[in-house]
């Protein structure tokens, strides 16, 4: 497995850097740089460099732009009864920046997505084994409450689901069984920002007292989106959000996970390469329910390490 | 089209006739069922529906000491022979009710004798020809007609069918249905979302799954026994009271109820479930926030059909003492009491001919309570049906 491996003390600030992400000791400086790069020209085989005209020589080098380690995964396996569907997974992902993880069908992407919010409790013949630290503090840890973690890591589906219930219930009702809002002024505001952040404010405004499932998908997402981000978590987790919507819909979905990953660390399970190529600054390639290889996207898609890699990213089997 | 190909244009044409053919058998059997409904109706509204009206006398009744103790004397000798005679003995009831009526004459319309009105109707009747022809001829005088059976809505069950009533029968149904559904509804309710939303999935859980769906499938008499031991034996409920009839027919229910709210709960996508999961609602919040909301048209439904099937119930009834002869209305759960069908059951196998029309007319009583039912779980099914 061609990947950082966790030591001790991972996160003394040279190391944050050097380990979280893979590639980043080499590529500190060019960070900005390379991303807007790539979001600028979302072929991933443009083989990336400096896009000098970026102020990002004048930008000083704060932790924020060094991305330390939000979460921190470590030999991490899951079974689902006797079969096992993830092997030793180590990640070590990003704050405040998006992680594509891509894979066939059935190569525990999905599975390890909902991880890190502790989705697979629902399902009563999983087990785990392994450390997921959030912030460094071990969501597995025997005094973890789902329910606060689920507020930290908000969760966006395959399928829109939104509530049947009003638009306005929908965004408000996370806030609300949290304690995050009051009723009145104070979650008219957060239903307000929080449709705003999702980009939906301006097509729902006078509508909200409509029911959410009367909206077309993509705006659905959105819907959802919003819903996910009303308690301001840290991180998103994103489980193929744009693979039932059409191509308009998945464009506005992407352009406005760009936008949020200023603020949240997303982590997103596509099918789609090139959706990966476009939104996520490192991608995990995941096989069989192992990491194959972890890096940064245009490494991945251009000169991947792994043969199985270069296999899957150009179609030969998957 | 190129050239036709001759095998497989008869393959079509064989095709559409056996479509049709099953088509016809469809149409065939929705026809027959809707005959025997139409067969069924027709019967008891025909032989019902003289039920609702009833012989009265005109006649001048006197309200004094000696007619309190002798009823029959209250009334003239002409009349005498076509009065109720079950009226007649109420007589001390209205003086006790109404005390200035002690000493006037009061003229009104009392109600007759069945073979009066059995008579009046054309149906057999046990009056002699001369009564026949004094009937005439007090019609004719306006002292004698038929009206509306108020009696039949107002009076508890009696030996005479001229003032046999269905009123302590509803009542003691009403009753009875109500301690059901107060003590099926939230335990069925809550064992089902207990077993569908929290209890994990093991070998106790299936065991008392597949308990329950048996419980469903159990004769209905045995639920009487069990009723019997549990309730009047063991724990000392009054014998034939609403209490016992309703517990009984209670733990009769419980499976439906669970049944159908289990089928409920799990048409509620999972996505649902999901959404609000991964919003950080604990388990108690999903239930109660999103999958009970969305299930409760299904689960009102279910309860509603489990609740005419009770009241539809016999059998366990008469091991519970309710097959009795209630001449007043329950006034509370642990008076004793009767139930509808049972006092259909009653009335039918009282031998003498006037109770014909008013066992129809007390069977079509209860079918209008349970279309009534019925309608209403439609209604409720539409007002809380939500898409998704």
């Amino acid at each position: 497995m061609q990947m950082p491996q966790p030591n001790d003390n991972p996160r003394s600030s040279g190391g944050i850097a050097a380990r979280s992400a893979p590639g980043t000791a080499e590529l500190r400086e060019e960070d900005d740089t390379v991303e807007s790069g790539d979001r600028s020209q979302p072929t991933p085989a443009s083989g990336v460099t400096r896009a000098p005209e970026v102020g990002a020589g004048a930008e000083p080098e704060t932790a924020e732009a060094v991305h330390p380690t939000k979460v921190d995964v470590r030999s991490l396996s899951l079974w689902y009864g006797d079969t096992q569907a993830l092997f030793d997974v180590n990640l070590q992902i990003p704050d405040k920046d998006v992680t594509a993880l891509i894979g066939p069908s059935g190569c525990g992407k999905s599975t390890f997505l909902r991880c890190i919010n502790r989705m697979n409790d629902l399902i009563p013949s999983v087990t785990t084994q392994g450390q997921l630290l959030l912030d460094e503090a071990d969501i597995y840890g025997p005094d973890v409450d789902v329910v606060q973690l689920r507020s930290r890591v908000g969760m966006v589906f395959q399928k829109p689901n939104p509530f049947p219930k009003s638009i306005y219930e929908n965004v408000a009702y996370a806030p609300r069984i949290h304690g995050v809002a009051q009723k009145g002024a104070e979650m008219d505001d957060l239903v307000e920002t929080s449709l705003r952040k999702a980009g939906l404010w301006q097509e729902v405004s006078d509508r909200l007292s409509l029911p959410g499932t009367s909206l077309s998908g993509g705006q659905q997402q959105r819907l959802c989106i919003a819903r996910a981000i009303a308690v301001n978590p840290d991180v998103i987790l994103m489980d193929e959000p744009a693979s039932a919507l059409d191509p308009v819909a998945t464009a506005t979905i992407e352009e406005l996970i760009d936008e949020l990953q200023s603020n949240y660390t997303i982590i997103i399970v596509t099918h789609n390469m090139q959706q990966a190529a476009r939104v996520a600054r490192y991608t995990a390639f995941f096989h069989l329910g192992e990491v194959i290889e972890y890096d940064r996207t245009d490494t991945i898609f251009t000169t991947p390490r792994e043969k199985r890699t270069e296999d899957y990213i150009t179609g030969r089997f998957g | 089209m190129a050239a036709p190909n001759l095998k497989a244009e008869k393959r079509t044409r064989q095709r559409y006739r056996r479509e049709r053919r099953f088509k016809a058998l469809c149409v065939g059997a929705i026809l027959l069922s809707v005959a025997f409904l139409v067969f069924f109706f027709t019967d008891i509204i025909q032989r019902g529906y003289t039920a609702f009206y009833q012989a009265e006398v005109r006649a001048e009744v006197t309200y004094s000491e000696r007619t309190v103790d002798l009823p029959p004397a209250a009334v003239d000798d002409e009349v005498r022979p076509f009065v109720s005679r079950g009226w007649l003995r109420q007589l001390p009831d209205h003086v006790e009710a109404d005390p200035d009526l002690m000493g006037q004459t009061v003229t009104r319309w009392i109600t007759a004798d069945a073979p009066v009105g059995q008579y009046l109707k054309g149906q057999y009747s046990e009056l002699t020809e001369q009564e026949k022809a004094e009937v005439d001829r007090l019609r004719e005088q306006g002292q004698i007609r038929l009206a509306f059976n108020t009696n039949f809505f107002t009076n508890g069950d009696s030996k005479m069918a001229e003032i046999a009533g269905i009123k302590s029968a509803v009542v003691g149904s009403v009753l009875t249905l109500a301690v059901t559904m107060a003590v099926a509804f939230p335990i069925g309710v809550m064992s089902a979302v207990y077993l569908e939303e929290f209890a994990p999935d093991n070998r106790f859980t299936r065991f008392i799954e597949v308990n329950i769906n048996n419980l469903a499938a159990v004769p209905s008499i045995l639920y009487g026994l069990l009723g019997l031991a549990i309730f009047i034996n063991f724990v000392g409920v009054p014998r034939s009271s609403a209490l016992a009839g309703g517990l009984t027919l209670a733990l009769m229910t419980l499976p439906i109820i669970i049944i159908s709210t289990r089928a409920a709960l799990r048409a509620v996508p999972d996505s649902i479930r999901e959404g609000a999961f991964g919003v950080g609602a604990s388990r108690l919040q999903v239930v109660s926030h999103h999958v009970l909301p969305q299930s409760l048209p299904g689960i009102l439904t279910g309860s509603i059909i489990g609740l005419a099937q009770a009241m539809g119930e016999t059998a366990p009834l008469l091991l519970v003492g309710m097959m009795a002869f209630i001449p007043s209305a329950p006034e509370g759960v642990t008076d004793a009491a009767t139930v509808l069908p049972a006092q259909i059951y009653t009335w039918a196998s009282m031998p003498q001919r006037a109770f014909d029309e008013i066992t129809a007319a007390g069977i079509l009583v209860l079918l209008a309570v349970l279309l009534t039912l019925n309608a209403t779980a439609v209604v409720l099914r539409k007002r809380f049906e939500r898409r998704w």
